[in-house]
This record gives structure tokens, sequence and C-alpha cells, in this order.
């Protein structure tokens, strides 16, 4: 199989704090790399670090065969990122934050307007096309920001806590969009506090106090720890922290 | 053409840059477009608050009321009066009969100033050439009581002159007073140029650093930063509506003072549009700096609102002579762009001076300009981090 991420010690320190310590993980080409932890563990700190947002302070790791640390820009090029917060722009139409992500990631001219088309048809909002996104329930517009993350082709798309506030149907839905997608050879690397959705991952990563301290599919962690679900799992793993979530 | 071609060579993906940096532009209009309230604010404030410093806050003297104490009631008193009477500046609202009225008219507040002549007016002039006017006028606003006794003072001199021509009477004072570049005192000769510092500054600074700063409140920064856009062109596309935007009012603002007002651009338009340019940049490049430093909308309206409007109102010369400071906000006027600004469009507007008489403005903005957009570029690399 083909390794999308390849991460070795990667590590980054504020000062003598280690937000991420020695982190080493591989996620092949395909696949859904759930990744977890508390708040505070180092998640979001490793992720900015695999989108070239911030540079570490040792190891290394290839995004899409680019190295983060001497080429940031070709990683952007390549990644799809959607974020915790919602992150349409609320005063435009469903059209032009299609038009302007299209647009910044370079995708061309003659296949914006039949990709836009499909989209609206997938995700039923034929009619909503000029309507302004914060006249959209919160569903369709994670599930709107889902697409546009992936609207340019990207090897990978990053998702942070895609799902929060969300109701469990629509959850269920986009979790269905994330499967369709990685079904067209794209790799989701994906965080969440739901550990309900930690199923639905193909492996799960669950990161303790900046460290990796589990990795297997789901059925072999449960196994591993003798728990019922992943919830139990995190649990464990979770009580033994030394940092406090924040 | 061939200059072109080797260009696209040496730079094949400058193109698709350019469509990148478009869309991005378009969005920006977009925001501002469809938030109707605030584009209609920011087109209509300069029309607003011309015609508001131009009729309502007004520091020229029209109709003020004075009173007058006459014990002598001369021909040379009375012909005075009348002249007073007859001037737009002043309407004799009183004669009084005492000293003692005096003090009441000013306690009541009925009269802006007291014309007070001695005894024997006309026959004190004639023999000692020697005679009193007392001009006492209620200072608690100085600037009206200075600008009320000077009037009265030109009034007094006029006759004068006019008297020694005619009556060969001597005379004991020769005022002379004569003001350069603008005769008739108009107040909009002053606050033209001020409001034009305010607005440029309000609209570049205040709507560029909020922009910035909602991009980070929404979430969107954090999509733009791991998008392939570069930092830089992030930057000059929030700029450039907010750019054209002062544009559009700058051409208003002169528009309405060169027709309304009455205030002509007196020296050559091209320089005060390049040092305006030059100024619409020092502040685009200070919304940058501001919105470097702050994460929401409701901070960056506050700095820019009370840390650059106050300043600008109270330390620019634009309401208060920057001369008449203690020495230690004289220095800080020093600081302000717009007291630059301001000074230098006075210089071309209404004294017609050319380019030499504002390169040391042109001089100390563009120099502000340059540091300050290091400073934004410098800072905005520091927060991607």
């Amino acid at each position: 199989m083909e390794k999308v991420i390849v991460v070795e010690n990667l590590t980054k320190a504020f000062g003598r704090f280690k937000a991420v310590d020695q982190i080493s993980f591989e996620v092949e080409k395909g696949e859904i790399f759930g990744f977890l932890g508390a708040n505070g563990a180092g998640k979001t700190t490793a992720m900015r670090m695999l989108c070239g947002l911030s540079i570490p302070t040792s190891g290394k790791a290839l995004v899409a065969g680019y190295d983060i640390r001497t080429q940031p820009e070709m990683i952007k090029k390549n990644i799809g990122y959607m974020s915790q917060k919602f992150a349409l722009y609320e005063d435009l139409t469903v059209a032009e934050n299609i038009r302007f992500y299209a647009g910044i990631y370079q995708v061309p001219e003659k296949e914006i307007a039949p990709r836009t088309q499909k989209l609206l048809e997938r995700l039923g909002l034929e009619h909503e096309k000029d309507s302004l996104v914060k006249s959209l329930p919160l569903g369709w517009k994670q599930k709107l920001a889902f697409s546009v993350a992936v609207f340019h082709h990207p090897g990978i798309v990053f998702l942070d806590e895609p799902t929060g506030g969300v109701d469990p149907v629509t959850r269920r839905q986009f979790w269905e969009m994330i499967y369709e997608a990685t079904d067209s050879g794209i790799t989701v690397f994906v965080t969440t506090h739901y550990m309900d959705e930690a199923e639905y991952c193909d492996r799960v990563s669950i990161m303790v106090d900046g460290k990796i301290a589990a990795l297997d599919t789901p059925a072999n962690l449960k196994k591993e720890f003798d728990a019922n679900n992943m919830d139990e799992v995190f649990y464990r793993l979770a009580r033994n922290a030394s940092r406090k979530a924040d | 053409m061939r200059y072109f071609t080797a260009w696209r060579v040496m730079h094949p993906e400058k193109p698709i840059e350019m469509k990148q940096f478009i869309s991005f532009v378009r969005k920006e209009f977009h925001h501002i477009f469809r938030d109707r309230t605030t584009m209609a604010i920011l087109l209509i404030l300069p029309v607003l608050m011309l015609l508001l410093f131009g009729y309502a806050i007004n520091t020229e003297v029209k109709n003020s009321k004075i009173a007058v104490y006459d014990p002598s009631n001369d021909t040379y008193t009375r012909a005075i009066i009348e002249k007073m009477q007859a001037s737009e500046y002043f309407s004799v609202v009183k004669m009084l009969k005492n000293e003692q009225e005096m003090s009441e008219q000013f306690k009541s507040g009925e009269v802006k100033m007291v014309i007070a002549f001695s005894e024997n007016f006309h026959e004190n002039l004639l023999h000692s050439g020697d005679a009193q006017i007392a001009l006492i006028a209620d200072a608690t606003d100085p600037n009206s009581a200075k600008s009320v006794v000077n009037y009265a003072t030109a009034i007094i001199a006029g006759y004068q002159m006019e008297s020694q021509q005619l009556q060969q009477i001597p005379f004991q004072i020769d005022t002379q007073i004569k003001l350069l570049y603008n005769p008739q005192m108009k107040g909009a000769y002053n606050f033209v140029p001020g409001v034009m510092g305010m607005i440029l500054m309000l609209i570049c600074a205040m709507m560029t650093s909020i922009s910035i700063a909602r991009e980070k409140e929404m979430g969107t920064m954090e999509v733009l930063l791991v998008s392939p856009v570069k930092p830089a062109m992030l930057i000059i596309a929030k700029a450039i509506p907010y750019f054209f935007i002062s544009l559009i009012n700058l051409t208003t603002i002169l528009l309405i003072s060169v027709f309304i007002l009455g205030v002509p651009v007196a020296g050559s338009l091209l320089w005060l549009l390049v040092l305006s340019l030059v100024y619409i940049f020092v502040n685009l490049s200070l919304g940058l700096v501001i919105s470097s430093v702050v994460n929401n909308q409701q901070t960056a309206l506050l700095i820019s609102g009370m840390v650059l409007m106050l300043p600008v109102i109270m330390l620019s010369g634009m309401m208060f002579p920057v001369e008449n400071m203690p020495v230690f906000f004289q220095w800080i006027s020093q600081l302000i762009p717009a007291k630059w600004y301001i000074i230098g469009v006075k210089k071309i507007m209404i004294k017609g001076l050319g380019f030499s008489a504002i390169m040391p403005q042109l001089a100390v903005l563009s120099g502000m300009a340059v540091l300050l957009i290091a400073i934004s570029i410098k800072k905005f690399k520091y927060r991607l981090e």
C-alpha cells in the first residue's frame, strides 16, 4: 500500500514544554485515520505541523510525498482542510463560496462549473445555489464545508472536529460523505470527540500527554483493552494523563 | 510584447496566481457589497462629516449679539455702532445705561461682547487725539471670543481710516489686519483638509483591520492559512477594496469642498492625489498592523477608534493648533500620520504651493508607509508559526 503520511519522531516544543513528543505513525492511501486525544494532548499542534502551518522542533514528516519542513507550499496545494469552527463565509452565497475556494486552490476554470453542479446535486442544494450560507441549517453547512474542502480533489483531507454540534442523523450523513470521498481515493485524517465516530475509522490513534498511547483498528483496540466500546478504551488511556485538559 | 513572452516563460505560474488573486479580491468585494449598511455608511460618512463641520460646527462668527455702552453718544460713536450693526458679524441687541448692566449682560449670557466707549469720545479724539474703546468679550468659548474681538477691531480700524480721509481727523491707531490665504476666515479652509485626513484614516485603517479580524473571529483565517494563498496576497487582496472606496471618498470630499463649500484646490491636483495616495498606503498598512495584533472585530474597532481617531482629532492640528500644545504632546503629534497629511493638504489646496513645499510631508509619510508595511508583514509571518 502507498503511504501518504509518514511521521517519524515528530516533536514540537514550546520552551521546555513538549506539546508533541516524538510521535511516529503512517497513514495509507484511502484510509480513514482517526486522531483522538483529550483536549491539550497535542492533537491540534500535531495537525498544524502536518498541514504546514507550524515548523517541527525535531523529527520529520512527509505528507503527500512532501517534506513538511521544506515544502509546506506543495503540501498546502495537495491537502484539503476543514476546521473545527464552521469555515465558509456566511455572508456569501453557496455558489460564491465554492467559486472562491475553487479560485484559491486554482481549480481549472472549465472544471469549476461541472464540479459545482455535481456537488450541488449530491447535497440536494440546487435551489440554494444563490442563497446566503447563513440561511442554511448547520448540518447542511457542515456538509457543504466538507464538499468545498475536497472540491479541488486533494490527496488528503484534514478534518478538525468536523461534526461538532451537529445532530446524530446529520453526523451519520456526514460520515457517509466521508466514505464516498475515500472511495474516490482521498485519504481522510480526522480528529473527533465523539467515540462512536471513532468506530467508523479504519484505524485510530489515541494521543496522551503529547505521545501516541495506542494505534490500531478499533476492533483490535477494544480487544487489547478488553473494552466493549471505544469510549472505554479512550477512558482507560486518558485517565492516566498527567496534563490537565484545558 | 517580447518582454511579455519572456516574462511568462520565466514565471510560468504567474498567470494562475493572478487568477487566485482575482478570486480573492472578488470575494472581498462581495463582503462589502453584501453589507449594504456598512457600505452606505462608508460612502455617506464623508458627505455627512463635511456638511456637519461645514454648517453645524461653525467656528465662523455671524450675527453675534453685542451690547453697547455709550456714555458720550456723539456722532463718532454712533457711526461706529452703525458700522457694527451693518456688518453681517454683529447685531446690537441692547444699549446699556450704566456699567452695572454690563456684568448682568454677561451673566445672563445674552451677549457675546460689549463695546464700551469712553466719555466725551469725539472731543477727546479731536483734542488730544486719544480716545478709548473697550471691547469686552465673553471668553467662555475662547475661539469665538477671539474672532469676535478681531472682527470688531477690524471694523473700528476701517472706520478710522474712512473718517481720516473724509475729515482729516488725526488718528492714534493704525490697525491693519491682513488675513493671508483665507481672507474671509472661512472655517471650511481648515476643516476640509482635516476631514480628508480623518475619513481616509477611518476607512483604510479601521475597515482593513476589522475585515482581517473578522476572518480570525469566524475561523476562516485558519482555512486560508492552510490553503496555498500566500500571506502577502491575502494582505493585498484585503486592502484593495478599501483602497478603491477611499478613492471614491477622496473624490466626493473634493467635489463637495469645491462646489458646495467653496474651498478651491489652489495648487496642483496631481500632487494632492500623490500625497493622498501615500497617506492611504500609510493607513492601509496601519490597519494591517492593528489586525496582526488583535483577534476579534471588537478589539480592532476599539483600537482603531480610540487609539487612532482620538489623537487625530486632538493632536493633528485639525481642531487645535499644535504650536499651543505642551512640548510632550507636540512630540506625540509628530508620530501621527494625519498631522503630516493635513499640513500637506493645506499647503496644496489652500496655499497653492507645489511639490517642493510638500516634500517633507511626502517624505515622512512614505517613511511611515514603508515602516508599517514591513512591520505588518513581519508580524503576519510570526502569527503563522
